[in-house]
């Protein structure tokens, strides 16, 4: 994700203030900061915002004392709303509890991820979380300051206690509620003192998500549930090959008149119906007969109507040469030459789709001073802002973006353009003169998700003649994410490409991590962990091939080349101890199954991962039992959220790894529904037990994380127990039979 | 057509062949149940009629005309419901939420019909689709719940 991180800052700078950003959605309550006239608040921001440091951008102390907070990044079950009241609670001396949290507005106050924002890249926390902690601290010493002055006293003599600000000597104190007129009028400090971390109260500590009883009992409102008066319904049909364009509608009139339809309309790419209600419209743009046309050549990324995943596959597997050296360690030819035994292999996965339970929407207002409004489920609200500006025609200081909670997103909610609904919602409100929702059915949404990148790697290791790798050289063959959409230098290898098979902690003196680029014809994004959601896949299990060809135990072999990185053979250790000490297999269990474990590693968004899963084959179906995971992430805000994203992410690299699978034939995708694309069951989850080891390292991120590990874990105790090597995913194709054919 | 949701009854003048799902939420504003699939393969959807689990998303209107229809937005009304409500919070069950009305709803009509579920009862029951994983923390919260 360095790629993207980087390359965002460019799409980060240019953005105009939405007005919503400065006067905020105030719900009665003053907001604690300088409160300025709009004009001059847009004079001042023209100046350098420093993100992160304005306290009234994001707190808002109502007159209980309870804190309405405005989070750059978006929850959509990662738990960062809960994270963002510990670390910014803690500080302020406010209970968590106490804390209401939604999306801030784009502004330049939010950017805190290197000049811009996104929710992503499992970067939240660590990125913001000394800026967040400033600020809280800010804020508790502006209240300090207003109450030193009521109540005649030095600041010095003041402390506080959650919510309020408290005298010892005279024995009085003001809640933080009673305060706020007078704090707001006062400057943000320069310097602040933060608390010692052995004091903590929240931070560190499992507290309890703020929204899980909303959330169980159906009160949580994402995108999909919004409403605004006036309103009208929107569902589209899809050119089957993304450049297709309607041609004839035959049944358009017969449409029209269809219950409760409003309207019938023409979009790039797509058809629309307009009606009173989204099953009308579903149900009328579902019956339209559209003709469509084959795509013009010029248009960027047509879907080819001959494309296969088959071929695809074909082309990666055979794209000649050694691509471009993304690392390059000592003399790898020399090293492979020289060595005692070569082992190679061929590895490849598969394209991905999100499948997150909530089908994309878009609810789009046009305001009457000009401004459009929208509430669309995103992980980037200055990217949707800058492009539904383009979209609409208007000044990007113009929209106005909400970001509702996200019903699951894993990569799903970044700006794709054709698989983002959020134009066409625009263009149906610009044509109808109403707001809109538009939803996309969940058969339109496996039609134009964008999806994880299928890829091909070739590897070819040297061993010595004791069986020790001493040479390493991968060729991966595709397209990464973060070119496709941040921008693509042809001399360069984009790192989400290579992430995961680059970057490995294994002592293998001589290494060549090369990448072929190939032309993606699919439209590719993110997926939960990117490029390591396979890479960590090839590279591991490839791990246990150079193992068993130089004789020598996985698990061992890896200890052995972690000798000289403590941290990462103390989370060895820990993984192989948490699972009860590690044994290969296969062995017979106590309910008389026969199983058999595997070991992985990865070094994802800058935690560390060790993974361990017990495996058996039963009526010829994989059973994974028991996925181990020691993870160190350096330092942690939350470790009940840890766990529980743990777990999220263990169920997702366990569902690639066994069952998912986009197949494309004649540039259609074979499943349009979760009954042709089967995600994991419920009696599928295995247990999961977590280990958190915080090092000290400077903090990692977690909502990834705890994917990479897990399909190599599997693959490998699957070919304990087979005998044969597991190169392909997902595993639903591999055949089962013990010392069969692959 | 008269519905009954919640105790509460609703004249609906609608195609006889709408989904349940989409008169609850586009009709009546009551937006807890969820649309995930629409094809009855996700049970975001998960409501109960006659106390039985239902995916509303395939259910038509008209079928259920004169039953007693319970969504999610009713949920601590009902005794079984309030302790798997409560049972959720105290496991931290959600992550992002959105399939959660339907396992609420879901377990909720598993206790109805059988208060002491065994593993297999559990097993055949909650078997709504997650894709946040929160499945080992759901047959925990339903244990608890039938304790409770």
């Amino acid at each position: 994700m360095n790629d993207m991180f980087i390359k965002s800052r460019e799409i980060g700078k240019p953005f105009k203030l939405s007005r919503r950003g400065f006067i905020g959605a105030s719900l009665g309550a003053l907001a604690l900061g300088v409160v300025v006239p709009a004009g001059r608040a847009r004079a001042q921001a023209a100046q350098a915002v420093v993100p992160g440091t304005r306290v009234s951008a994001f707190i808002e102390i109502r007159p209980d004392s309870t804190v309405l907070f405005r989070s750059a990044f978006i929850e959509g079950g990662q738990g960062i709303f809960t994270a963002m009241a510990q670390i910014v609670g803690e500080e302020l001396d406010v209970d968590p509890a106490n804390f209401t949290v939604e999306g801030a507005p784009p502004g330049p106050d939010y950017l805190l991820i290197g000049g811009a924002r996104f929710t992503g890249g499992s970067m939240s926390v660590r990125m913001s979380y000394d800026a967040m902690r400033k600020l809280g601290a800010s804020a508790r010493m502006m209240l300090m300051q207003a109450a030193a002055t009521q109540l005649d006293v030095p600041v010095a003599e003041l402390s506080t206690e959650p919510g309020r600000v408290l005298h010892a000597k005279s024995g009085r104190s003001i809640p933080y509620g009673e305060l706020v007129d007078a704090a707001a009028g006062l400057p943000v400090p320069e310097e602040v003192a933060l608390r010692d971390s052995a004091d903590f109260r929240w931070i560190g500590k499992p507290v309890g998500r703020l929204d899980a009883h909303d959330k169980s009992t159906g009160k949580a409102q994402y995108s999909i549930d919004l409403k605004v008066d006036g309103m009208l319904y929107a569902a589209v049909q899809h050119s089957p090959h993304l450049g297709g364009e309607p041609d004839s509608l035959q049944n358009e009139a017969e449409v029209a008149g269809m219950p409760g339809v409003h309207s019938v309309h023409r979009l790039p790419g797509a058809v629309a119906v307009v009606a009173n209600s989204w099953w009308r419209a579903r149900m009328a743009v579902e019956a339209l007969q559209v003709t469509w046309t084959e795509p013009a050549p010029d248009v960027s990324r047509a879907m080819p109507a001959d494309f296969s995943t088959e071929a695809h596959l074909a082309a990666l597997k055979a794209a000649p040469g050694d691509g471009i050296a993304f690392e390059e360690e000592g003399d790898v030819s020399a090293a492979l030459a020289g060595a005692a035994k070569v082992v190679e292999a061929s590895y490849d996965a598969p394209y991905l789709a999100h499948g997150q339970l909530e089908p994309p929407s878009a609810l789009v207002r046009w305001n009457e001073d000009g401004t459009l409004e929208l509430w669309a489920p995103n992980q980037a609200p200055e990217m949707f802002q800058a492009h539904a500006a383009k979209v609409a025609d208007i000044e990007p200081g113009q929209v106005i973006v909400h970001s509702p909670l996200l019903g699951g997103f894993f990569g799903r909610h970044f700006l794709y353009e054709t698989a983002n609904p959020f134009p066409q919602a625009i263009l149906l409100s610009k044509a109808v003169g109403r707001p809109i929702k538009l939803i996309w059915s969940r058969e339109e949404e496996f039609l134009r998700d964008a999806l994880r990148p299928m890829s091909a790697v070739r590897f070819r290791a040297g061993l010595d003649a004791d069986g020790l790798p001493v040479a390493l050289h991968a060729v991966s063959a595709g397209e990464g994410p973060a070119g496709r959409w941040f921008g693509r230098d042809p001399d360069k290898v984009d790192s989400t490409a290579v992430e995961g098979i680059a970057g490995k902690v294994y002592a293998i003196k001589n290494r060549r991590v090369g990448h072929i680029h190939v032309d993606d014809p699919a439209i590719i994004g993110f997926w939960r962990s990117v490029g390591h959601s396979m890479n960590d896949f090839f590279y591991e299990t490839f791990f246990d091939e150079m193992a068993d060809v130089g004789g020598h135990d996985p698990y061992e072999l890896r200890h052995r080349l972690l000798a000289d990185s403590p941290r990462h053979r103390n989370l060895l250790e820990a993984v192989a101890e948490l699972a009860g000490g590690w044994k290969r297999g296969p062995f017979e269990a106590e309910d008389g199954s026969r199983r058999a474990r595997g070991v992985a590693m990865a070094s994802p968004f800058g935690s560390e991962v060790a993974t361990i899963a017990e495996v058996s084959i039963q009526q010829g179906q994989i059973v994974v039992h028991d996925i181990w995971v020691a993870i160190d992430p350096g330092s942690i805000v939350n470790p009940a959220i840890i766990e529980a994203q743990v777990n999220s992410a263990v169920a997702l690299g366990l569902s690639s790894a066994l069952l998912e699978e986009v197949v494309y034939v004649d540039g259609v995708p074979q499943a349009r529904n979760y009954d042709g694309y089967p995600i994991l069951t419920p009696d599928q989850m295995p247990r999961v037990h977590v280990r958190i080891v915080e090092s000290g390292a400077p903090m990692g991120g977690i909502g990834e994380p705890g994917v990479p590990g897990v399909p190599p874990a599997v693959a490998n105790a699957v070919s304990t127990l087979t005998g044969r090597r597991v190169r392909s995913l997902p595993l639903s194709k591999f055949s089962l039979e013990e010392g069969g054919a692959t | 057509m008269d519905l009954t949701i919640n105790g509460t009854k609703h004249q609906i003048d609608i195609e006889p062949e709408t989904p349940l799902l989409w008169v609850l939420r586009d009709e009546l504003g009551m937006t807890g149940t969820k649309y995930g699939c629409g094809v009855a393969q996700c049970g975001a959807c998960t409501v109960l009629v006659d106390g039985v689990a239902t995916r509303s998303c395939v259910t038509t209107v008209d079928s259920v005309v004169g039953a007693q229809i319970t969504t999610i937005e009713a949920i601590e009304e009902d005794p079984i419901g309030q302790k798997v409500v409560q049972a959720w919070v105290a496991h931290q069950v959600p992550q992002c939420g959105y399939c959660q009305s339907g396992q609420v709803m879901a377990a909720t009509a598993l206790l109805k019909e059988t208060p002491q579920p065994g593993d297999e009862d559990i097993a055949s029951a909650m078997v709504n689709l997650c894709r946040c994983g929160t499945y080992n923390a759901i047959i925990a919260a339903v244990r608890d719940a039938a304790q409770a």
